[in-house]
């Protein structure tokens, strides 16, 4: 298992979890966990991921996301979670 | 399970803090490239970095889009030149070739400095060593992306001042050679006392000779994400201030950590340190200055600067070692004035002083670094300071710096433009008064008494 977090913010509208995930099932990254919030009609959501089976390279799945984020008018990251694992863990 | 409030926070010094990789340096020992024939060593020398190094700028960039962070330099550092090239050299032009070709390998591979263009005279110099000296001038002003430093200094051995005397000619000598371009040459020449052999920052990054084959070693920034977080200490206690410093710098140092580890890991070079340096940049925001100003300055340079420093500094230290089994390099807070903007509004309004800084380099990570002086102070002046300077640093057992810019054709009241991540610095007043006759000395400054400790 090599995980990821996929941060999305933007401007809440219909169907931004269903493009992501799409996209996702598409790319073969298993979705291992969702937390999703609307603050001040701002879209926040944050994905653990699981990309070890991909079928691209982590800079494919990278600018992948971000293509479906411009389509959405959302910013669309995918980090290595050992980023945040490393940061806010002993 | 990581949550969505502690993603945001990561996020948000990315994006909004510049909290960044400064650098990945890879120190390379050159010492088994050593040859009595200048062209079949110089012919190794580029192979050997190439082989080793010419993956590390794509490697450096692929680690940086897998965690969604900067990394803003890479680049290399090698084993002193004045070593390297002692069978070779019989002339500074044969120093000076050797320059060219790191430059060459340095823009072959695509790293924006490559350091290690240095000698390490302590307490004496070799024939090779004085040669390196005397070439830099030169080898500074025709190359770009080289830079050089010499260790003059230390606590185990004292002061080699007839390297303190050279080097202070040597000084005005770069700033006349590049006097076009703002005498930007100093700005590439770092004059030490103590210096460690795993720093991975520019311009005094050489490899030791006490270092491995070759090694990775990674600096790690954020002034501007300590400033954001000391927000939250407005008017609280010390303990609160201190507490809040090493919380950041546990966590700025853990991501330095974490690169340096998949650096080494990627390029198959071991690890050798991360250095958790504060180091500033001209951008708004990335200044160890408003870190000062948010402790309660008005500016860098009042009262209390010294003290709210040397807080900083240790804090910093404090949080970062616990972040890192191996620490190195210089580690601390970096002051040098033309890369910070919060340091040239202080220089500006008057606050600070080249007196104020030399106080101030007695408690920070390095020295006077990055200051613009008059083009025509003199050499035994600048080797006077530089002679100051290496005393702190030999009595305090800690690494001392001066990198000073005699800006050839300005004065006080006018500025340097650098450009890029030098920046531009207002010229500062230097004392007028002599030190030629102490300068003229021959000779060396014993070690101090506290160097005996066998």
């Amino acid at each position: 298992m090599k995980k990821a977090i996929i941060t999305v913010v933007g401007k809440d509208r219909v169907g931004i979890i269903a493009r992501v995930c799409t996209y996702l099932s598409e790319s073969g990254i298993n979705i291992l966990d969702i937390s999703q919030t609307i603050v001040g009609g701002f879209f926040n959501m944050m994905m653990v991921v699981d990309v070890a089976d991909a079928k691209t390279d982590f800079d494919g799945i990278a600018n992948g996301l971000s293509e479906v984020g411009k389509s959405i008018d959302c910013v669309i990251r995918i980090q290595l979670e050992d980023i945040f694992d490393m940061m806010h863990r002993i | 399970m990581i949550s969505r409030s502690e993603i945001w926070e990561t996020n948000q010094m990315i994006e909004k803090e510049n909290l960044d990789v400064r650098t990945i340096t890879m120190g390379i020992s050159l010492l088994d490239c050593m040859d009595s024939d200048l062209t079949v060593m110089c012919r190794e020398i580029h192979d050997k970095i190439v082989r080793l190094a010419g993956k590390l700028v794509e490697t450096g960039d692929e680690i940086g889009r897998e965690y969604g962070i900067p990394v803003v330099n890479k680049r290399i550092s090698v084993t002193p030149i004045g070593i390297i090239g002692s069978a070779a050299c019989k002339t500074e032009d044969d120093f000076v070739t050797i320059a060219k070709v790191l430059d060459d390998v340095a823009k072959e591979v695509g790293v924006n400095f490559i350091g290690g263009f240095s000698a390490v005279v302590a307490k004496g110099m070799t024939k090779s060593d004085e040669l390196l000296m005397r070439s830099i001038p030169k080898a500074l002003s025709q190359t770009e992306r080289v830079c050089s430093s010499v260790n003059v200094g230390s606590t185990k051995t004292g002061i080699n001042m007839d390297a303190v005397r050279l080097m202070g000619e040597m000084i005005c000598e770069t700033a006349k050679l590049t006097k076009d371009a703002d005498s930007i040459g100093c700005a590439k020449l770092v004059v030490f006392c103590n210096a460690p052999d795993d720093n991975p920052f520019m311009a005094g990054a050489f490899h030791g000779i006490t270092e491995a084959e070759a090694v990775i070693n990674v600096g790690v920034s954020g002034p501007g994400v300590v400033k954001k977080a000391l927000e939250s200490a407005r008017g609280k206690d010390f303990e609160v201030l201190c507490e809040t410093i090493k919380r950041t710098a546990f966590k700025i140092t853990r991501v330095g950590q974490l690169v340096a580890k998949r650096a080494s890991e990627l390029l198959q070079v071991p690890f050798g340190i991360v250095d958790l340096s504060l180091a500033p940049t001209p951008a708004v925001g990335d200044s160890v200055a408003e870190i000062l100003q948010e402790i309660g300055l008005e500016y860098p340079g009042a009262p209390g600067t010294t003290a709210a420093l040397a807080l900083l500094n240790d804090q910093v230290k404090k949080g970062g070692v616990m972040a890192s089994s191996y620490v190195g390099g210089l580690s601390g807070a970096f002051i040098p004035v033309s890369e910070d903007q919060g340091m040239i509004d202080a220089v500006n309004a008057g606050c600070l002083t080249l007196e104020k800084l030399e106080a101030m380099t007695c408690v920070c990570s390095v020295g006077l670094d990055m200051i613009a002086i008059p083009g025509d102070t003199t050499p035994a002046t600048i080797s006077g300071i530089i002679a100051d300077e290496t005393a702190i640093g030999m009595i305090n057992q800690k690494t001392t710096a001066v990198r000073l810019i005699p800006v050839v054709g300005k004065t006080v009241g006018e500025q340097a433009e650098f450009g890029g991540l030098l920046g531009y610095a207002p010229i500062m007043p230097v004392n007028r008064f002599s030190c030629e006759a102490f300068v003229a000395r021959k000779g060396r400054i014993p070690a101090p008494i506290h160097s005996f400790k066998n």
